[in-house]
């Protein structure tokens, strides 16, 4: 995966001497371990910043709303989706697109990394052949890549670009036999008691900062309900009440939206399971209409189409 | 001023000893990261920290903040009239702060504490708690506060401050009220040499791994409209998403917006941190917003933070190199690539 750096930046000199785009979005190194900026390349002068390693776990789908200009984009099958979902809400047009296909064997999760160095702070991360090797003050330490996956990525089943104009590597097998769901079934098992505490617990330390809101390529709203202010529809404090209409209005935001690409979660920055929010709806979604988000751009959504035999048992 | 010593193994006596005289905010593992809360008992405590992940500006200038009440019900007299919501100024200690977070609030002082304007509730917090804080022996990678004008050691925003010197604790009296409570606290043996000559050594090397990354006079003489007008802002605010991160872990963002909640026929006014990230944040009554672009948001926080705020009170920047932004922003947006930027001696 790593060799994708090279890719991209040959893509990106390409393309731009072509005049087939008139922007390249990757990204860039990041300035600390575990991080990486997304990045707009204009001119071929600054392709040499692209880089590719496994902390591009930032969706670039969400930098592309509204954009007029021809872009062409590094895309792992969870961005590629967004961008389908995208042009199905026409917010960005395919013709003006040039995806560069990542296929994808997981991001990592710097707060697995973290929790696993117990306190010890990394100063460098290298990746070779499936091994991490993070060092810092002292110690050098390394891990297997599917210990410190981002969660999403352990049960991810689309790990290839869904569309792409070019690849930037050779396809990876799709994991097999994966249960999604089964976090899921537990929360659907509590009582309704339990389960409100659950919520109510995974919200408590909220601090309403709206990374998750902001990080979500879905989320392209002019105004986001929580910014309205006449009239203002959600309180803006802390309190349990305000927090948990903004995470349950915006998980609803998304049912038959989301694609699990993890996006919200990462940028959290108190570490709330945001996805608890929004993965019963995907799961609903697909045992009610047999839909699975952003696979095809020929299929409408089922929430935004009629159909007489739409399921209708949830109507009491 | 006062310098004493305590073996570590006497930590949780000492302790316990301060939640008997004050009530005491310590650093608290609580999940996955630290963060500064009332403790009941020593054992709550951590000092083994690095950092928090919320800066403990909330302890002065709560997220949350409820200012005044008021009743609707109709034929109450008192009806629409507000009324300060009581206020628990119990005198307070932090124990284990920080100097930069410390120095933060001298920061924020010029907002909440001046000739004109005294925020009560800052000033009575302020004065009713004690600054104990814990020198950094090993400053974090992200760590800047040398750049821009505290350190390690920095005691300026302290009352008193413990060094960690492996076996024990030195403790320094700063203030008049640092004097005095480590004299509550009966804290009397001196200062073994050795601890004192491994403090200084501990001081000399902290201060020695961080560099100096951006120049603060530099960009304090620049001109402001050429800073303004600069090209940099448009690849800077790229990358970022507007979310509030950045402000609301920041010890020294101090930005707040007021609402009133009611439910029934009561209501109360509360403030509430806010953020200048946000769109609402600057949005007018007129529906016009003078930052309604990103890069206007973007590049608002950068100077203010290290060009405004130098130039309106001549104290320095308004940040002291903790890094939270720099660890915790979804998107590897770092200030110290931004300051650098700013102080360059010509954009090109």
């Amino acid at each position: 995966m790593l060799a994708y750096t090279e890719k991209i930046r040959e893509a990106a000199r390409r393309l731009l001497a072509e005049n087939r785009v008139d922007v390249v979005i990757g990204y860039r190194k990041g300035t600390i371990p575990f991080a990486n900026e997304p990045f707009l390349a204009k001119s071929s002068e600054q392709v040499d910043r692209l880089y590719w390693d496994g902390f591009c776990g930032a969706n670039l789908a969400n930098y592309l709303p509204k954009r007029t200009d021809r872009v062409a984009i590094v895309a792992k099958g969870c961005d590629s989706r967004n961008i389908v979902v995208q042009v199905l809400e026409n917010q960005i047009s395919r013709d003006n697109l040039y995806i560069l296909g990542a296929p994808c064997k997981g991001m990592l999760d710097r707060r697995a990394i973290r929790k696993a160095l117990k306190g010890k702070e990394a100063t460098s991360c290298e990746e070779e052949d499936g091994k991490i090797v993070v060092s810092g003050r002292g110690f050098s330490t390394s891990f297997e890549r599917t210990d410190v996956l981002q969660e999403n990525c352990t049960i991810c089943i689309h790990r290839n670009p869904v569309i792409y104009d070019e690849l930037l590597g050779d396809l990876v097998p799709e994991q097999q036999g994966v249960d999604r769901y089964e976090d899921v079934r537990k929360v659907e098992a509590m009582s309704p008691e339990e389960r409100w505490r659950y919520f109510e617990e995974l919200t408590a330390s909220c601090i309403r900062c709206y990374a998750c809101r902001n990080a979500c390529p879905m989320c392209f709203c002019p105004t986001c309900f929580v910014d309205e202010s006449t009239p203002q529809w959600v309180g803006k404090t802390i309190n349990p009440t305000d927090t948990r209409t903004f995470h349950f209005l915006r998980a609803y935001h998304l049912g038959g939206r989301c694609t699990d690409c993890g996006a919200c979660e990462r940028a959290c920055p108190v570490g709330i399971k945001v996805r608890q929010f929004t993965k019963k709806l995907e799961k609903d979604i697909i045992e009610l209409y047999g839909y699975e988000v952003g696979l095809s751009l020929e299929q409408r959504p089922p929430l935004d189409t009629y159909k007489p035999g739409d399921p209708e048992s949830f109507i009491k | 001023m006062l310098e004493v010593y305590f073996q570590k193994a006497k930590l949780n006596e000492v302790i316990e000893q301060l939640i008997r005289l004050l009530r005491v905010y310590a650093p608290v593992l609580k999940g996955a990261y630290h963060e500064f809360a009332q403790i009941k008992t020593a054992s709550d405590a951590d000092l083994g920290f690095q950092n928090t992940r919320l800066s403990p500006k909330g302890l002065f200038h709560p997220h949350l903040e409820r200012m005044f009440e008021f009743s609707l019900a109709k034929g109450d007299p008192q009806a629409s009239i507000l009324r300060e919501v009581p206020k628990d100024y119990s005198p307070s200690v932090i124990l284990g702060i920080r100097p930069c977070d410390a120095r933060a609030f001298q920061v924020d002082d010029v907002n909440f504490d001046t000739s004109v304007v005294k925020d009560p509730w800052w000033v009575e917090r302020r004065k009713s708690m004690t600054l104990v804080g814990l020198a950094c022996n090993e400053p974090c990678s992200t760590c800047f506060c040398t750049t821009v004008g505290t350190g390690p050691f920095d005691t300026n925003g302290l009352d008193a401050v413990l060094v960690d010197v492996g076996d024990g604790y030195v403790v320094r009296a700063v203030t008049e009220r640092g004097e005095e409570l480590v004299l509550k606290l009966g804290l009397k043996d001196l200062v073994p040499d050795e601890a004192a000559k491994k403090a200084e050594e501990q001081k000399v090397s902290a201060e020695q791994s961080l560099g100096r990354l951006f120049d603060t006079e530099a960009i304090a003489k620049r001109d402001s409209a050429e800073l303004f007008n600069a090209g940099f802002w448009e690849e800077v605010q790229f990358a970022c998403i507007n979310c509030g991160t950045c402000t609301f872990l920041c010890p020294t963002c101090w930005c707040f917006d007021i609402q009133d909640e009611v439910s029934g026929e009561q209501g109360e006014r509360v403030r509430l941190w806010d953020s200048c990230m946000f769109p609402l944040f600057t949005l007018h009554g007129s529906g016009h917003n003078p930052r309604s672009q990103k890069l206007q948001r973007v590049r608002q926080r950068f100077m203010h933070k290290l060009k405004y705020y130098q130039d309106k009170y001549h104290q320095g920047v308004a940040c002291v190199g903790c890094g939270r932004c720099v660890t915790q922003c979804p998107v590897n947006i770092d200030i110290r690539s931004v300051a650098q930027l700013m102080s360059a001696s010509c954009i090109c």
